[in-house]
């Protein structure tokens, strides 16, 4: 007797999103599974961002439902979205940290809305996810603008992370840095991964990242060149059968990589 | 509200209603996010150190200003008044009129403008700052809840804070006003303060201050507002902060013409008489 396949963990119902007449996702259907790390991919506008954002309740689909763990965010009371928020970790793509409080308060700001934890466990746990992303405690007191590109999003990374989420949305993480610090980045999300048990959504444009971090691939496709009634889902797969794929615009903008690479 | 198809004829009457309808959602919508912002000074949203950042924003860079334009509006009155008084030899009563005119109308109302310019535009900046860089959407994502973390603080300072402006606007209007007419035009200073002590009463400083923090209260409410509705980009941040001043300025006035309504209205309920003869 074969057991039944697990529940998603999380579950988009075809899902369409509207910006007043403009249709950025219609009909989308996607399932993400515990423990999976999903890069998505495509082309600027086919609504990668959108995704995250339904995801974590930031906008609300206009026709269609999110599930989460069963439970469906559109019936989902305040205080059970705040908390389902604090299993979820979000890293911006401007990495969106707080520029009024410094690099411990910014890191730290999660876990005091989380509660349970006093002062000094907090400033523990702060060094610790510091350390975690390659960071000194010296860049504690620092504000975020004192900081570099790369630097930013590695404090956004540790604040996302201090709050041991279940869930990690990555907002195309390695967008705008130079190689290295792309490289940087990529390692620190598989060691996130390997640290604690997580199911990521990692948004990219980057093949190198899809490649590098993610067991599963989706690529969406811009509505204004799908053809009528074409799903937006135009690749679903492990990321070595990006390269065989059969799609035209899957194999326009996996050589466009290869190219550039 | 944009329901019709692009090629369809409309009637000239469309536009209207179209500006009309999106008005009375903004006007919902704004009503809602103040009622979810006022609500927030009771939960805990309210942090003591963050209004005390707040109220420091608000008030300490605004003693300077505030000063200024209470001491010249003083000063103007005096010069203006003073000719058509000593005309009718009645220029001993200046000190009523100027400072009844300064306490409740001037003070309050001049106070609040400023406040809107330097205040207003700058936390629709930097809301809207903000709302561009995803920061809003990050205090979301860490279980915050952005408009009452942000707005009912800035909400509370605001009414706090103007009052105790209004009052240094008032003394400052006082003493420029007593300076050009006791000093320069040599108006006799025993009868001049005794018509301000007849006529300016404890009833009109605090319809003035009662004033001050509904406006104050209206300035961070509008102009929290519009930062959180932001539209992208540089331009978005700037225009959301000229709509905090603009129409923050507008319901300033408009407030100040409903509440000297009603206040005249209280007033001839508690002392008939008096309010009689100050219409």
């Amino acid at each position: 007797m074969t057991e039944p396949p697990e529940a998603a963990l999380i579950r988009i119902r075809a899902a369409t999103v509207r910006f007043g007449t403009q249709e950025v996702l219609r009909d989308l259907s996607l399932d993400i599974h515990r423990g999976e790390t999903v890069a998505v991919i495509g082309e600027s506008g086919c609504g990668k961002t959108c995704l995250l954002k339904m995801i974590v309740g930031l906008l609300i689909p206009n026709e269609g439902e999110i599930e989460i763990d069963g439970k469906s965010l559109k019936t989902m009371a305040n205080r059970d979205l705040t908390a389902l928020r604090l299993r979820i970790g979000y890293l911006f793509q401007s990495a969106a940290l707080f520029d009024s409080i410094n690099v411990f308060g910014n890191i730290a700001f999660g876990l005091r809305a989380k509660g349970g934890l006093t002062e000094s466990e907090i400033a523990d746990r702060v060094r610790m996810r510091l350390g975690d992303v390659g960071l000194s405690a010296n860049v504690e007191a620092k504000m975020p603008a004192e900081l570099s590109g790369g630097m930013r999003k590695r404090v956004g990374l540790a604040r996302a992370l201090a709050i041991d989420p279940d869930v990690m949305l990555y907002d195309e993480p390695t967008t705008g840095l130079d190689p290295i610090m792309t490289e940087t980045i990529n390692d620190l999300i598989l060691q996130a991964r390997k640290r604690r048990a997580m199911t990521s959504i990692v948004v990219t444009h980057e093949l190198r990242t899809v490649f590098k971090v993610a067991n599963r691939v989706v690529m969406l496709s811009p509505l204004s060149r799908l053809s009528d009634g074409g799903t937006q889902i135009i690749y679903d797969g492990t990321p070595a059968g990006l390269k065989l794929a059969a799609d035209p615009k899957v194999r326009e903008f996996v050589e466009g990589y290869l190219t550039a690479s | 509200m944009d329901n019709a198809p692009a090629d369809e004829v409309r009637p000239p009457t469309w536009s209207i209603a179209t500006a009309l309808a999106d008005n009375m959602i903004a006007l919902g919508d704004w009503t809602l996010f103040a009622l979810h912002a006022v609500t927030g000074i009771f939960t805990r949203h309210m942090k003591f150190q963050e209004l005390l950042i707040a109220c420091s924003n608000i008030g300490v860079g605004s003693i300077g200003v505030v000063a200024i334009t209470g001491t010249f509006i003083g000063m103007v009155l005096a010069v203006q008044a003073y000719g058509e008084f000593h005309q009718i030899g009645l220029e001993t009563s200046l000190g009523a009129v100027i400072h009844m005119s300064v306490v409740r109308e001037l003070g309050p109302v001049l106070t609040a403008v400023m406040l809107a310019g330097r205040v207003g535009s700058a936390m629709a900046a930097q809301l809207g700052t903000m709302r561009v860089t995803e920061q809003i959407d990050a205090l979301t994502c860490l279980g915050v809840d952005p408009v009452r973390y942000l707005v009912s603080t800035r909400f509370l300072a605001a009414v706090m804070v103007i009052p105790i402006l209004t009052i240094f606007a008032d003394i400052m209007g006082l003493l420029g006003s007593s300076f050009i007419c006791l000093k320069v035009y040599g108006i006799d200073a025993y009868h001049y303060w005794e018509h301000t002590r007849a006529y300016v009463g404890l009833w009109d400083v605090f319809i003035g201050l009662t004033k001050s923090m509904l406006f104050g209260g209206a300035i961070a409410l509008i102009a929290c507002h519009r930062g959180f509705h932001c539209a992208a980009g540089a331009e978005g941040v700037g225009k959301a902060a000229t709509e905090a001043f603009v129409i923050s300025f507008v319901v300033i006035l408009a407030l100040d013409f409903v509440l000297a309504m009603l206040t005249i209205t209280i007033q001839h309920w508690i002392w008939p008489v008096a309010a009689a003869s100050a219409i």
